[in-house]
Order: C-alpha cells, then structure tokens, then sequence
C-alpha cells in the first residue's frame, strides 16, 4: 500500500452510464501528487464524463473516486472543491453579472474560506488582483465576463478554478480554438502552477500541447481506458493508433 | 454605510413622513400608506428570491395569507377564554417563524426544479394553502374571520396610525435585510446560483443550501408582511387574502423597478404601489390590476432590466461623469480603467 499513500487522486473501477447507454466502464487511475497527466480521447470518449464524475457533477453508479487520502462518493460538487480538487469548464461559464474581480473572489469567499482561513476585505482584493494577473487579466479587474474575448474568456476560467487554491487541477479544454502563441501562454502558466505543487490534469485535443505539458498520457475510447504511460509510448500503442486514425 | 445607520436612516424617513401625515392631520394618508409600505415589504422579499436568485415565486399571495392567517389563528386561540390580545409586534415575529418554516419547506420540495417549473409548484402552494385555510373552520374557513380591533390606541391615536407605524418599522427592517444581504458573502453566492448554478457548486457554493437560506428569509418576510393585515382590514376572506393581487404585484414591483439591487423593489413598490392607491380613489379599485399589468408590458417592452436598469445603461453612456464612483452593486457597470 506505499504507493497508495502518494496518490492524490486514485479512481477505481468506475463505471457511468445514460439509460442504456455505458459511458465509462470499469476505469482505474492513480494520479500521483505533483503529476502532469495529458487525458485525450476522440470526440464521446467519455473525457467529460470523467471529469464530471470525479468533481461529483455527476455521481458514478459503480466504483470509487478517493482523493487526498478520502473516499468521495456521496460528496456534492461543493463539497469535492472544497476538498482540493478544481476543474475548469469545457464551455467558459463566467458569472455574467459579476465583474471579473467578483467572479474571482467567489472561490475566496466560498472555497479558501470554508478550510478555515479568514481573509479581511484588503486581503480578498490583494488574492483576486493576485490571480488575475496570473493570467494578465487584471486590466480588466471591473468589466463584465461579456466585455471578454474568448481567449480571456478561458483565462477568467482558469484563474478562477486557481483561486480556490487546489490541490488538483482539471483542466477541461481549456485551449480550444486558440491561437498558437495563446496555447503557449496557458501551457506555460499551467506549467508553472504545477511547479508551485498543483497536481494537474490537462484534457486537450490539440496534440502538441498534451505532448509538451505531459510527463504522462492515458487514452479514453468508447468509455473504457485503452492506454496509460509516457507520452511516446502511448504515442506508439497501435490501439492508440487505431482509435485516432482508424484501420 | 454600515446597515446601523443605513436602518436608522429608514426609520427616520419613516418618522418623517408618519409626521407630515399626522400634521395635515388625514387618516386616509396612514390608510393607504400602510398599504404602500406593505408592498415595499412584499416586493423586497419576493427580490431576495426572485431578483437575487433568479427564482421566480408565484405563491406570494400564499406567504402574505398564511401570516395573516397565523394572526387570526392566534387571535382567536388567545381570545378564547377572554385573555387579553398579543400585541402585534409579537404576532408579526410568530408570523415570521411559522412562513419561514413553510418557506424553507417549500424550498427543500422544490428547489429541484428551475425556471417555470418552480414559478409553477410555487402556485401550487398557494393553491394547496387556500384550500386549507378554506376548510379550518377554527379561522372562519371560506366566510372569513372577523378581528375587532380598537379603534383608538395610545399614544397613537387612531389606530391606523399605529399600524402604520408598525408597517414603517417592518419595511425598514426588509430593505436593512435585504441590503445587508446584496452586499454579504450570501450576495455574491445568490448572484452565482442566477448566473450559473453549475459553475457555482463548482466553485465551492453550497447551492441548495444557500436557495433553502433565500427561501426562508423571502417566506418570513412576506408572512411578517401579512401579519398585522387582518387588524387593518378587520373582516379576513380566503378569496382576497390568497387573491391575485398580491402575487402579481409583487413580482411586478421589483421588474419595474429593477431586481438587481434593494433600490428596485423599493422604488417600484412605492411608485406602483402609490399609483393603484390613487386609481382607487380617482378611477375605481378593479382597474388597479390592469395598471399593473400594462405597466409591466410595457416595461419589459422598454426596459427590461427596470427603473435600474435604464438608470444604468444611462451611466454607461457616460462613464466620465460617473468614473471616480464605485459601483453600488455588482452588476453597477464601470468607466474603462
């Protein structure tokens, strides 16, 4: 059980389904702390579903998710967050009528506050400002998400899932549709959170960045997982081939 | 300003006017003004849920009935072997408790559901409600229940007066709640559950324990609204206390007004509210409802987000008049840095 002890996320036969339909069956996973895990799969793989499952959007009907030592199931989704884990969403869901400064401060007065650590008013501004140049959004600190491009948009996104201060990182697509040197500004910020001690977990279809960012890669098809291991190896799986390029 | 003063401040408005009225010396004034302030009380505690939240409550009627209700109901339990009459400060606290249990019932049933879902089981609350009180005979069921109230009471006065006075402390006891609220922890998380409730959870917002929060808050204070009703109508009816009236205007209020901040429903309150009182004297009561309803097309025509709203959009577009103000509410827009 050594290796237990250093998994910040272990995911143990879990299974999902929609009526008739089998989203996940029977996936296992040990995220260790401090990893950079790339999650890829085709479109439906069951990435989302996944994500879902482990921040208690949705609840798995079999298997475990334990996290940080506890087992999660039953916990609502504020209650996971509040634990350690934060994701960020696929499709940017900002607080529209919040301006971007109270957007961030959600987490603050939600989340860090509820482990037990108080902040005074100047302390909570000081954080937000904080996380919001984190991402070069700081100009922006009073508009409304809908003054936003959709780069900022991802940005906002992924500021605010820092703000809680997790200890693992979801970060669900949060690069689609950007240009390359944007791609490179997330990467690079993901990196250096993970270097702050954030275990993360990217989900991306854009190859290049899943092979730059992680030390290992694990490939959902159909809802079961077919591959788990180093980048170039996974690369070389020929199921893994087959799934991406068909026979 | 801190809700202290903010209160004392009300209450001082409150005394005010309570004084210009007492000095033209017209109890009609007292009469109808009791009215108006009712409807700040309703319009802010529908804005808790409705405007704060974005869950739109149809069963208003039913919380303003069931504190009138519980009035009666002490009333007559209290009478029974000639004990002397609870004052009414007390009745609107025990009617505060007993719509507030009910509100927070109402909630952990419903709040499942969203949208017209919800608006729709609130309806059948009051529905539910009605038809109960319909058929317990201990507070009149469908003849209605009398209260004889004083009709002098010291150092008041007539006690209209006094009721009036009561109402003042009410409506600036909700606008204080509802400021406080806005501007809390609670605020910033009801405004993610209107915004997005998935994110919110998300981000670490206990969502159905905070709607359960703005259910029972909304419930009391619409009950406490209702509580010194039947002192001021003397004759209680199933029919017109759970009457449409009540529901509607207080969902139009605040959309007139403006539900993003306490400001609207206050300014929609006393604006609606002083415009059917003087239908009714001028015109007729029953055109009271066809005001209301017109008003409210032609406010979502014109102005969707309400008197706020305009008065918003309007400082946008001039945001150098306004740049050195900070916003008094989340959603206030800012000059660009």
């Amino acid at each position: 059980m050594n290796g237990v002890a250093n998994n910040l996320l272990e995911i143990d036969n879990l299974g999902k389904r929609f009526g008739g339909f089998v989203a996940l069956e029977n996936i296992s996973l040990s995220v260790p702390n401090g990893e950079r895990l790339g999650l890829i799969g085709p479109n439906g793989s069951g990435k989302s579903t996944l994500v879902n499952c482990i921040c208690g959007t949705l609840q798995n009907e079999a298997g475990t998710v334990r996290f940080d030592g506890a087992t999660l199931d039953g916990f609502t989704a504020h209650q996971r967050t509040r634990k350690g884990l934060a994701r960020s969403f696929q499709l940017p869901r900002p607080f529209a009528s919040l301006s971007l400064l109270d957007n961030i401060r959600i987490p603050l007065l939600y989340t860090v506050e509820a482990r037990g650590r108080r902040h005074s008013t100047s302390e909570v501004e000081e954080r937000c400002d904080h996380c919001l140049r984190e991402v070069g959004l700081q100009d922006k600190a009073r508009h409304l998400p809908r003054d936003l491009t959709q780069v900022e948009m991802r940005k906002l996104e992924l500021a605010r899932a820092m703000a809680a201060e997790p200890k693992l990182l979801i970060a669900d697509e949060s690069m689609a549709g950007l240009t390359h040197s944007e791609v490179e500004d997330i990467l690079a910020l993901l990196v250096r959170l993970n270097e702050q001690g954030v275990t993360i977990i990217l989900i991306e279809h854009i190859m290049r960045a899943v092979m730059s960012f992680s030390r290992r890669i694990v490939v959902l098809v159909s809802g079961r997982k077919i591959a788990d291991g180093q980048p170039d190896d996974v690369m070389r799986d020929p199921e893994v081939e087959r799934a991406y390029l068909g026979q | 300003m801190r809700s202290g003063p903010f209160l004392l401040i009300c209450l001082v408005l409150g005394g005010a006017v309570y004084g210009a009225a007492a000095l033209l010396d017209n109890d009609y004034i007292f009469f109808a003004g009791y009215v108006v302030l009712q409807y700040v009380v309703l319009s802010t505690a529908w804005n808790i849920l409705g405007g704060y939240c974005g869950y739109v409550n149809f069963g208003s009627a039913a919380f303003f009935a069931l504190g009138a209700y519980s009035t009666v109901a002490i009333h007559k339990f209290t009478t029974i072997n000639e004990t002397v009459a609870v004052p009414i400060p007390i009745l609107v606290l025990m009617a505060g408790v007993v719509s507030g249990v009910v509100g927070y019932g109402m909630g952990y049933l419903t709040l499942r559901l969203r949208g017209a879902f919800f608006a729709i089981a609130t309806l059948a609350l009051a529905v539910v409600l009605e038809t109960l009180v319909v058929n317990w005979d201990f507070v009149g069921g469908s003849r209605g229940a009398y209260i004889l109230r004083p009709s002098e009471i010291a150092p008041f006065g007539n006690y209209v007066r006094y009721l009036f006075l009561i109402m003042v402390v009410l409506a600036a006891a909700a606008v204080t709640v509802a400021r406080l609220i806005e501007r809390s922890r609670l605020g910033y998380g009801f405004a993610t559950i209107r915004d997005d409730e998935l994110a919110a959870e998300a981000l670490g917002v206990p969502t159905l324990q905070l709607k359960l929060i703005a259910t029972t808050i909304s419930g009391a204070l619409m009950g406490m609204a209702g509580a010194p009703f039947p002192y001021y109508i003397g004759f209680l009816q199933p029919s017109s206390t759970f009457g449409l009236d009540y529901a509607v205007n207080s969902i139009a209020m605040p959309l007139i007004g403006g539900t993003t901040s306490w400001v609207g429903p206050v300014i929609g309150a006393l604006l609606l509210g002083s415009l059917e009182q003087i239908a009714t004297v001028t015109i007729s009561s029953a055109i009271n409802l066809l005001i209301v309803g017109c008003l409210l097309v032609g406010f979502v025509i014109v102005a969707p987000r309400g008197i706020i709203g305009l008065v918003q959009t309007y400082r946008r577009s001039k945001p150098e008049e306004f740049a050195a103000r900070r916003p008094i509410d989340a959603d206030a827009p800012e000059a660009t840095p």
